[in-house]
């Protein structure tokens, strides 16, 4: 009551506060018919990532064998080890992860910063800028990849990790995302921390940023799927196996006349770890993000 | 502590609204300032200003001796306490209390003990580790107080800051706003559509409207001797009862009522108190009043009901009232009488009026005669 809506929402998130349960009577069914939805999109789903396990520890006979056979005789963990001593596989997870965990962080400062500046400073062209901002986001990679390969090229960072994190430490869809988010705070907020003594500099890393942890959150997680995923820029800027990122590591098991898939699944579960880890740690701040915008009335 | 002139200010919004026109104010070193009027009036803009986090379109700001036109707002030495108090979420009341010095490179046993002194002022020792969530309405308006307070500011501004409190704590935290003031003396500027805040509270009132000042004196005389009729009708509670009258011949004439008053001859509004009333004169200016709603308030009963006459809108009306004089040539009046007799509405009771105690304003241009 004595504060507004998204005042009071964010005191709650800032604190970890629990919203008070509205009392109502809960009626828990074991089964309902969305069930019959739910059921079998979650098995499509999980189907996939279930085989490949599965395949990873198969023989390669075994994944040849059709009908296709589910249940491998024997778990061939051997697998694990082949695919790691047979590529420099290491490497390619540390170039993924250095890649990966920068231009997160590249993100997280820039479109802040960027953001930031569109949602709350007044200056000359703003909304226009904007828009131009935002049609780039209409403009697929596949039309501006040549001019963006020059570039990198001129810039000497062909075929090193550079070619991969500098054009992608900034996005577009980051600083919209973070505008929309900044904008939905109460500026009284800003406002007092200008008259505490905050530069506008210091409202951002003092006031703003500490509020908009589901903003940042969901920005990380988005970035690290898109960075980690990332096979098309990669195959075009790197050459050499010591600078290739795990994605483009992955295609070199698959060979033009014979691809050992036992191997490959191996691979595919070492790389798809890692995200679904973030994404098991990263699930309270998605629904902590939907809980914010809900609002308390 | 430093007194504070608004030279000239106007502000015009870039989508052409001008919130302010042409102000002039001088706020006395110490002085506790209100800015009272309806929302829209302006006020709030004006404090925003003095805060540097508008600039003005034209006109200048002082602060003690410095123009602060280009200053920013955190090296102007004001604090201020917001209507919905933006206490920082995510720091504890410790930690909110001390963001302003902190950010100033207050020494740490300096800071320690200014928050001790403030939270001793202000009750908030037990509440120094918890957050904003956790604080009921009136714990997180002295935090934001104590906020403001901490950093021992030149000028204090408050933006309507007991608005969202429930009414009883209104009225004490009122009381606690008035003897913080005693006792520290800062120069303060307090905003409020509120005229009871503003009647209890100030040394003297700003009456605004439209941008513009109407009256600014001390609260008795400005409900003594309101200006115009805009400030007749905005302060006081309930509001004065105005009736469109015909002056001439050295008497006033406003339906049944008749005055014996001299400001030349030409159309008038008179302006008469509900508390000014007396029932059942024995003589002098007297009209009757058909009882439509009786409000008992203990020792006070407010009576609403028409009187013969027409009319006058001051401009300060929250919003157009339902009308009950259905009847034409009637007009709405309210009266405050004693408790003795209570009537019922449908009665028909006598009211006197001493003449000294009538408001005359010219009808043309609102301004008060006398």
């Amino acid at each position: 009551m004595s504060q507004t809506p998204v005042l009071d929402a964010l005191t709650r998130a800032g604190t970890g506060v629990p919203e008070p349960e509205p009392e109502r009577v809960r009626h828990r069914f074991l089964f309902s018919p969305w069930h019959l939805v739910l059921i079998p999109v979650a098995v499509t789903m999980i189907l996939p990532l279930v085989w490949m396990v599965v395949t990873s520890l198969q023989t390669l006979d075994e994944t040849r064998h059709y009908p296709p056979t589910f249940w491998p005789s024997s778990l061939e963990f051997g697998n694990y080890s082949e695919v790691l001593t047979q590529a420099p596989f290491g490497r390619w997870f540390v170039n993924s992860l250095i890649v990966t965990v920068l231009v997160v962080l590249g993100n997280l400062l820039f479109c802040s910063l960027a953001g930031y500046a569109f949602a709350r400073i007044r200056f000359f062209g703003r909304e226009v800028v904007f828009v131009l901002l935002l049609i780039t986001l209409m403009v697929p990679f596949q039309v501006i990849i040549i001019p963006e390969f020059l570039i990198v090229r001129s810039l000497g960072l062909i075929d090193s990790l550079g070619a991969l994190i500098l054009p992608n430490l900034a996005g577009a869809f980051g600083v919209f995302m973070l505008r929309q988010f900044f904008r939905t705070l109460p500026i009284e907020l800003e406002e007092a921390a200008r008259i505490d003594g905050c530069t506008r500099l210091g409202v951002l890393f003092k006031i703003v940023l500490p509020l908009s942890g589901p903003a940042l959150a969901t920005l990380a997680v988005i970035t690290f799927l898109w960075t980690w995923n990332d096979f098309l820029w990669p195959l075009i800027t790197i050459y050499s196996p010591e600078h290739m990122t795990l994605q483009l590591g992955l295609a070199t098991f698959q060979g033009a006349h014979q691809t050992n898939t036992n191997l490959l699944m191996a691979a595919n579960v070492m790389t798809v770890l890692p995200v679904l880890l973030l994404f098991l740690f990263a699930q309270r701040y998605f629904v902590r993000g939907i809980a914010t915008s809900g609002l308390k009335g | 502590m430093a007194d504070v002139e608004l030279t000239r200010v106007t502000k015009r919004f870039p989508n052409g609204h001008v919130a302010l026109d042409d102000l002039s104010l001088e706020v006395e070193d110490g002085e506790f300032l209100i800015l009272v009027g309806p929302s829209g009036c302006g006020k709030t803009t004006a404090l925003r200003l003095i805060a540097g986090l508008e600039r003005c379109t034209t006109g200048s700001i002082r602060i003690g001796d410095r123009i602060v036109d280009d200053v920013s707002p955190r090296d102007r030495d004001i604090a201020m306490v917001f209507q919905n108090y933006a206490l920082y979420p995510h720091m504890t009341v410790r930690r909110n209390l001390a963001f302003g010095l902190k950010q100033r490179h207050t020494p740490k046993p300096e800071i320690e003990r200014r928050v001790r002194e403030v939270s001793a002022i202000l009750g908030l020792d037990e509440l120094l580790t918890r957050r904003p969530a956790q604080l009921s309405g009136g714990q997180r308006q002295r935090v934001a107080m104590g906020r403001s307070l901490v950093r021992e500011p030149a000028v204090f501004l408050l933006d309507e800051p007991l608005s969202n409190l429930d009414a009883k704590l209104r009225v004490q935290m009122r009381a606690e706003l008035k003897r913080i003031h005693q006792r520290l003396g800062i120069t303060t500027i307090y905003v409020t559509h509120d005229q009871v805040e503003a009647m209890t509270l100030g040394d003297r009132i700003v009456v605004m409207s439209a941008g513009c000042v109407q009256q600014i004196g001390r609260p008795q005389d400005v409900y003594r001797r309101p200006a115009n009729l805009f400030v007749a009708g905005f302060i006081g509670s309930p509001a004065m009862n105005l009736l469109r009258g015909t002056a001439s011949d050295g008497r006033i004439t406003a339906g049944e009522l008749v005055l014996d008053l001299a400001v030349g001859d030409r159309e008038v509004a008179i302006g008469i108190r509900p508390e000014s009333v007396v029932r059942d004169p024995a003589e002098g200016p007297a009209f009757d009043l058909d009882v439509e709603v009786v409000e008992p308030l203990g020792e006070q009963i407010v009576v609403h009901g028409t009187v013969a006459g027409t009319p006058v809108e001051s401009g300060a009306e929250e919003e157009t009232e339902i009308p009950l004089a259905l009847e034409d040539r009637r007009a709405p009046v309210t009266a405050v009488l004693g408790p003795a007799a209570e009537p019922v509405p449908g009665d028909r009771v006598r009211l006197g009026i001493a003449p000294e105690k009538v408001h005359v304003f010219d009808l043309a241009s609102g301004e008060a005669i006398g």
